[in-house]
């Protein structure tokens, strides 16, 4: 362990971090504190912050974007769209992954590169497919929508993960339970669930991120008043720009990052694994 | 399992992908060659005592008519594609004629807007993933060599960059370039000219972007390669090292080779990914000097008027593309599948 090492992981986690600490703190100050002309320090004292409030703190920017600016309504429907993604996709995704984890039939293994090859194309070249019939019937701008397409573009992803998973489950478990009579979707249920947790959770988590973190999706599809906490994020720098009240923008910013250290810190494990199964095994 | 059982649990995800991927894919395909009808004209004649005149007027009435009985429009075949948002064939074959030199040629298609996009969305491609990964695997050697009791904290603040919104994490570093922020402050004092603006020119705003993309999907690389570390054969780093191996030699010899599938895994997974960048232009406000395809195909969807078909048309190429950057896997998986 040279020092030179040390220095440089010492840099890379400054790079990693600063940029949150610096606007967590940042979203406590007003504008021109937090954007400061005249002198740097000011984001890190913030004079003018306490010119105005009284004191060096203050949550202006949080209320202005959480009562004022509604955000609070933005925030119901991600937790709304999460929760359904996550619950459906892996509904979906477990059913599917165990039969493609099953099945030694040549078109399971096509039906895995046709979910590779969907995996691969951005997901805007879809948006324009399905703006047009939405609008026709009337599909356009509703929660449900926005969430069964999230749920329909993350299966491919969801099945790859899951059919690795699921390979490691030995074949011999629900073998055997077919042996003592059980039809297959009994030994789905009583065998094969009670130990495909690590993976489900796993799963899970991301399903989580891409429905949390989506941008394009619920952008597109969402109409104002159903909008999720990102979309809502981009339309506040279109607006409140003008007026002056960019900080409405970075307390919102620094909402939406709080729950996602939350979860990285309790599920990293969980994370790491799944960054790494497939390409570790493979 | 058998065909039946298969059908049972698939049915479900298969139905799901179906109607929202493989359908909309149809669907764009359908409306890249389809483009909006023209108003409806009408010739009036207007008849005065001094004889008549004839002049034409958009009938407002049978256009709306028209576009609510067939909402796809006319079919133009591949009009589109052709078209100067596009591929742009006969500017091309003009600047081909009339360019003098190669780099006039390449000068005049970068302002083509398809080419721009495609240009800026393959550099960032190339710049992003190999620099990256190079990153990733440098950090992760030096995880491995500190104490076990620190890792866990330190991979907790490398996944930051990663596990945060795209659009909110480019956001964060947008701010903090902004000329009055803090490392645009710095670049300015760095170089001695209060009026530098890391936003105003196209160089700048491309540098930026790829470093945003390097800090972002650095921690992936990052992960996957320190996961790697763990199987490193122990036994082989320890003869090489009795041997008189230097640490550089281990790593060059040893620990290089062993990751090698990894890197394409990987390699794989993030020229996908980069290919599809979108999110950080929107936050540093940059469609003005970097377009991506995707940003293209948003651009085309927002704003006042939807061209839906136009946005069509960018989206069949870039799937096009895709499939085109996926070819090498298909075609591996393809013969390996032909001989087993």
């Amino acid at each position: 362990m040279t020092a030179l090492t040390l220095a440089a992981l010492a840099l890379w986690l400054v790079i990693a971090m600063f940029p949150f600490v610096w606007t967590a703190w940042g979203s406590f100050k007003i504008e021109n504190d937090f954007f400061s002309k005249a002198d740097w320090t000011q984001a890190l004292t913030g004079p003018l912050t306490r010119a105005t409030y009284g004191s060096a703190f203050t949550g202006a920017g949080y209320y202005g974007a959480w009562i004022r600016e509604e955000f609070w309504r933005a925030a119901l429907n991600t937790g709304i769209v999460v929760v359904c993604v996550v619950a459906i996709s892996l509904t979906l995704g477990t059913l599917g992954g165990y039969a493609l984890s099953r099945s030694t039939y040549r078109y399971a293994f096509w039906l895995l590169i046709v979910a590779l090859v969907f995996r691969a194309m951005p997901p805007i070249t879809l948006v324009s497919g399905y703006l047009l019939p939405f609008y026709q019937w009337n599909l356009w701008g509703h929660l449900p929508t926005a969430i069964i397409v999230l749920v329909a573009i993350n299966q491919p992803f969801t099945l790859w993960m899951l059919t690795a998973f699921f390979r490691n489950i030995p074949r011999d478990l629900d073998e055997s339970a077919r042996v003592d009579g059980c039809t297959p979707f009994q030994a789905f249920r009583h065998v094969i669930i009670p130990v495909m947790w690590p993976g489900v959770i796993t799963t899970g988590l991301f399903s989580f991120l891409l429905a949390y973190n989506d941008f394009v999706v619920t952008a597109m599809l969402l109409s104002k008043d159903n909008q999720t906490m990102i979309p809502k994020i981009a339309s506040f720098l279109g607006t409140t720009q003008t007026e002056g009240n960019i900080m409405f923008a970075v307390s919102s910013v620094v909402s939406v990052t709080a729950p996602l250290f939350v979860l990285v810190m309790v599920f990293q494990r969980q994370i790491v694994s799944g960054l790494t199964a497939g390409a570790v095994k493979g | 399992m058998r065909h039946k059982t298969f059908l049972a649990f698939f049915l479900p995800t298969a139905t799901a992908m179906f109607l929202f991927i493989a359908l909309p894919i149809v669907s764009v395909l359908v409306q890249s060659v389809h483009a909006p009808h023209e108003q409806v004209i009408r010739e009036v004649e207007n008849c005065t005592p001094f004889g008549c005149t004839k002049s034409t007027t958009v009938d407002q009435d049978a256009t709306a008519a028209l576009r609510a009985d067939q909402p796809l429009g006319r079919f133009v075949g591949l009009g589109i594609y052709g078209d100067r948002s596009h591929l742009a064939f006969s500017e091309l074959a003009a600047a081909w004629a009339g360019s003098a030199r190669l780099g006039d040629f390449f000068d005049r298609i970068l302002h083509l807007p398809f080419y721009r996009a495609l240009a800026f969305t393959l550099t960032y491609m190339a710049t992003v993933t190999p620099l990256s990964i190079a990153l990733g695997f440098f950090v992760a050697l030096a995880v491995n060599a500190i104490p076990r009791l620190f890792r866990g904290p330190v991979i907790f603040v490398s996944l930051l960059p990663m596990i945060v919104t795209p659009l909110v994490g480019a956001l964060i570093l947008f701010w903090m370039v902004d000329s009055r922020g803090i490392i645009g402050a710095a670049v300015q004092w760095a170089a001695g000219d209060p009026n530098l603006s890391l936003k105003a020119s196209t160089t700048l705003t491309w540098i930026m972007l790829i470093v945003y993309g390097i800090w972002s999907t650095a921690p992936f690389a990052f992960v996957v390669y320190y996961a790697g570390l763990q199987t490193v054969p122990q036994d082989t780093l320890e003869s090489a090292m009795i041997d008189g191996a230097s640490r550089w030699e281990r790593v060059r010899y040893i620990v290089i080779p062993h990751l090698l599938p990894l890197t394409t895994f990987m390699a794989l997974i993030k020229i996908m990914d980069n290919f599809r960048v979108f999110e950080p232009i929107v936050s540093f406000n940059a469609g003005a000097h970097a377009q991506s395809l995707s940003y293209f195909i948003y651009s085309d969807l927002g704003g006042e008027t939807r061209l839906l078909s136009s946005a069509a048309a960018t989206s069949v190429l870039t799937i096009g593309g895709v499939l085109v950057l996926l070819s090498p896997v298909l075609v591996r998986t393809w013969r390996s599948f032909g001989r087993a």
